[in-house]
């Protein structure tokens, strides 16, 4: 391999959403050179796709929210099974992240004093998110992107060199991560556009590759969350904590059959839009559950009156955390309740005048006009739970992002697990990429300052290649294309909101044989931007991820958040203790408990103690009385 | 409803930097497809290398910009409806940017051009989290940070489009939206970004067609509200002795 592009950085970011570019800008400013890999091209990564805002408790519009307020919302929203450390990090420091993009150039929607605006999202206890109308993830993405090319001006100005530092690698997919002995030692790809071969060497390594949605059949993800970072950690020795919890959100258009999935913005709820059954009736006050009893209104004049005065009244239950709602619209189109294509309606026309509604949901506005024909000012939307965001993800050390058991990994994002437990409340996820992005650039920096690294062996080398052209000396004749609908046709029936023991026991029998087909997937053409050679890659690692979720719902016997078990319909305390770990020998993957890490005593203390009593167990709440 | 199904005709242009033709094929589309739906198709039934690129498939990413009938859109966004029945369309890459292969361009002539634009700068004294701005004076800016970066206004840009020895000297319509977006900020301090404009960005050669605003998926004013007022603020202040001499006086270079 002589001719082998080969290249050298203190620090490799894969993944080019707000992660990695958060992560990306820490390290360089750590005094590192840092290479940025995107699958796609520079500020398309998934990012864009948030609507709704970033939350952060500035208390700009309620003054009485601050980052207690906020964790105890995020630990409630994940039943209590979150990492209470990431947690606590993600809501101590999410105001100064979003703070630090304003001063990067992003333009928020304003207070009446200037501030920043925050608006109501479910689960969240104050007017929190931060936003740009519905188009939040966008002004996040093109902000870090430009700070990020900020960056490489000066140091064009410094050293003569924009790329210096910084370089940003588009259209690249790595199919490996390399370790010499135990540690990272680098990553190895291939450039789409051309075909050619890459090698990273490098003694950090960060994972910022997003979720894993396009494994199932209706989501809200692009194609590119296939789950390539929980995949390439798993195979380079990493763990997966909680990966059965896997997040659909309620509202995800219904028709047309082609944007099945597409989301529709929880802003729509927070704004005030209603969700009722083909009666006509606002179903979501019969799904309250009793952990949130005291806090949802439980009649439509409260929840109503609520929009304009908080402090006497209840939240509506459209805002109920996301796992609530989904499940509430799934019942009730099975009970034959649901819309002509199958879902429920959405309406928030009643609620504000047509321009009003154009003004703050205007990607809304426009999505339903240009692809359903429908006009959201006038009538209601059709909508229906769709895949969205994987809970689940590579274990790391809170502080530093690093990943468990692989010196010189690290992993922020939708790709780490353990900030928001069995379930993610709206706006945390924006929140989450910048403060544990700028964590792993961190936590990679003062590693790659200790551990220079001694490069890639020549024998490394020719393995990470041979695997990455293995699918053109194969003899099958099997259809990629085929293999992932029907994959995702098996993650939909058998591993979707609703499990049973029975159908995650079939999906592993499916899954194996797709995993047998898969390696029967011979591709036509060459490496050059071939659509067909990338999916026979992505098959490998989605299987891999889907395999991960169905195994540890099936260890699972409870109900808690983004995992349902219609054996196991209640949540039960002693599974609040243990997290589920993924591991892969190097032929199958292994399901283990783990103990959930213990709440110190000074953040139970910011719960009332009859709230905690839902999901602690009666030892545990003992320890709790007698000062333990 | 949904079921409805039919055949249609697709041309599409295949091929990589050195050569390349239309091919004729034929394909299902369903009721409510649009344009991207129905080339998924054909990658997953007939041409499985087929080069396309797309990500988010809702008009938010910008990615699957091609020309389609000859005119800049993204697929995403097209919907089969808007054809004639037994119409065949046709597909083919951006015409203002080199093929790579089949209906992807390399497009990174802008991505040189956003790094020749300097960043924001705010006051040095102002610190995170003590900006203050109204609705009403983030707006204008706002309206230029919807782009998706789809580049659909640089293909259809004339002066780019056909001439390729333009580009050296020309930024294309995103950038204008750009360095408007930045002029009209707030709390941006840097001078002069509109005679950057004029004289290191190629806004001059502009003629204020307005292919540009038409084919913007967002809808952005890019031509009435970001190139028109920077061409008049140009014009003003390089015409107007009074304000010439301020500007010399002031030691200023001229707009604020």
């Amino acid at each position: 391999m002589s001719n082998l592009e080969r290249h050298k950085y203190d620090v490799v970011v894969i993944g080019a959403g707000g992660a990695g570019l958060r992560a990306a800008v820490e390290a360089r400013e750590a005094g590192l050179r840092v290479a940025i890999i995107c699958k796609s091209l520079f500020g398309k990564a998934h990012t864009v796709m948030a609507e709704g805002g970033v939350s952060a408790s500035m208390g700009n519009v309620n003054p009485d929210d601050n980052w207690m307020v906020h964790f105890r919302d995020t630990m409630r929203g994940g039943k209590f099974l979150n990492h209470w450390r990431m947690a606590e990090l993600h809501a101590k420091e999410s105001p100064d992240r979003v703070w630090e993009l304003e001063a990067w150039g992003a333009l928020f929607d304003r207070t009446k004093e200037g501030k920043i605006s925050q608006r109501n999202f479910g689960g969240h206890e104050y007017p929190r998110l931060a936003h740009v109308g519905d188009r939040t993830g966008l002004e996040l993405i093109r902000t870090l992107q430009q700070r990020i090319v900020a960056l490489q001006q000066r140091d064009a100005r410094d050293h003569g060199d924009a790329e210096s530092f910084i370089k940003v690698f588009a259209e690249l997919t790595v199919t490996e991560i390399l370790k010499e002995g135990d540690k990272i030692a680098g990553a190895y790809g291939y450039w789409r556009e051309t075909g050619a071969e890459v090698l990273f060497e490098a003694p950090a390594v960060i994972l910022a590759t997003g979720g894993i949605g396009k494994s199932f059949k209706v989501t809200s993800n692009s194609w590119e969350g296939t789950g390539d970072g929980h995949a390439l950690a798993l195979k380079a020795g990493g763990r997966l904590v909680d990966m059965e919890f896997v997040q659909f959100h309620p509202t995800g258009m219904v028709w047309p059959p082609s944007v099945r999935g597409l989301l529709v913005t929880e802003s729509v709820r927070g704004d005030g839009g209603v969700l009722t059954n083909s009666e006509g009736k606002r179903f979501m006050f019969n799904y309250i559950p009793a952990v949130f009893k005291e806090m949802y209104a439980d009649n439509e004049a409260e929840g109503d009156r609520w929009y304009n005065d908080q402090a006497n009244n209840r939240r509506p239950p459209e805002l109920l955390p996301r796992d609530e709602v989904a499940r509430a619209i799934n019942s009730e189109v099975k009970a034959g309740r649901g819309s002509p294509h199958g879902g429920v309606y959405l309406d928030v026309s009643k609620r504000m005048p047509a321009e009003v509604i154009k003004k703050k949901l205007p990607s809304m506005w426009h999505q339903f006009k240009e692809l359903a024909d429908v006009d959201i000012t006038l009538t209601a939307m059709e909508v229906g739970p769709t895949c969205h965001y994987m809970m689940g993800g590579i274990e790391v050390d809170p502080d530093t992002a690093a990943a468990v058991g692989v010196p010189g990994l690290f992993a922020a994002g939708e790709t780490a697990g353990g900030m928001h437990g069995s379930n993610r409340l709206g706006g945390n996820s924006l929140s989450d990429i910048l403060v544990f992005g700028r964590l792993a650039g961190a936590g990679a920096a003062v590693y790659a300052k200790a551990n220079r690294g001694d490069g890639v062996s020549d024998a490394t080398i020719k393995s990470a290649s041979e695997t990455l052209n293995a699918p053109f000396s194969r003899g099958g004749t099997e259809n990629p294309y085929t293999i992932h609908a029907e994959l995702q046709q098996v993650t939909n029936d058998l591993v979707g909101i609703i499990r049973t023991k029975k159908e995650l026991e079939d999906a592993i029998v499916k899954l194996a044989d797709f995993r047998t087909r898969a390696v029967a997937v011979k591709p036509e053409g060459g490496r050059a931007f071939n659509p067909g050679f990338h999916l026979t890659l992505d098959l490998e690692t989605m299987l891999l991820v889907s395999e991960c979720i169905a195994r540890a719902a099936l260890q699972r016997e409870e109900s808690r958040g983004g995992h349902t078990r219609e054996d196991f319909p209640k949540m039960d305390p002693k599974w609040r203790q243990v997290n589920s770990i993924c591991t892969w020998d190097g032929s199958k993957i292994n399901i283990t408990k783990q103990k959930l890490p213990s709440m110190p005593k000074r953040l139970l203390d910011l719960f009332d103690p009859h709230e905690l009593e839902k999901y602690l167990t009666p030892e545990e709440m003992t320890d709790l009385k007698g000062g333990a | 409803m949904s079921d409805i199904k039919k055949k249609i005709k697709l041309r599409i242009w295949r091929g990589d930097a050195k050569d390349g033709a239309l091919q004729d094929v034929e394909v299902e589309a369903n009721e409510g497809e649009v344009v991207l739906d129905v080339i998924h198709r054909v990658q997953a039934t007939q041409i499985s290398d087929l080069a396309v690129r797309w990500n988010c498939k809702a008009g938010k990413c910008g990615s699957c910009s091609m020309e389609i009938n000859g005119k800049p859109r993204l697929a995403c966004m097209t919907r089969m409806n808007m054809f004639e029945e037994g119409e065949t369309i046709t597909v083919t890459p951006l015409r203002a940017f080199p093929v790579i292969r089949d209906l992807v361009t390399d497009v990174s002539f802008n991505y040189k051009k956003a790094m020749e634009i300097p960043a924001f700068e705010p006051p040095a004294e102002l610190k995170a989290g003590e900006f203050r701005m109204q609705q009403v004076d983030v707006e204008r800016s706002q309206e230029f940070r919807k782009c998706i970066e789809c580049f659909l206004c640089q293909d259809t840009c004339h002066v780019i489009r056909d001439h390729e020895e333009n580009k050296k000297s020309f930024a294309g319509p995103r950038f204008f939206i750009r360095i408007a977006e930045l002029d009209m900020h707030p709390l941006d301090i840097l001078r002069n970004r509109k005679q950057r404009a004029q004289e290191e960005h190629g806004l001059g050669m502009c003629n204020i067609t307005k292919c540009c605003t038409e084919v913007c998926p967002e809808h952005i004013h890019i031509t009435d509200n970001a190139i028109i007022p920077m061409k008049e603020r140009v014009v003003d202040v390089k015409y107007d002795p009074i304000r010439w001499l301020g500007s010399k006086i002031r030691r200023r270079e001229g707009i604020v």
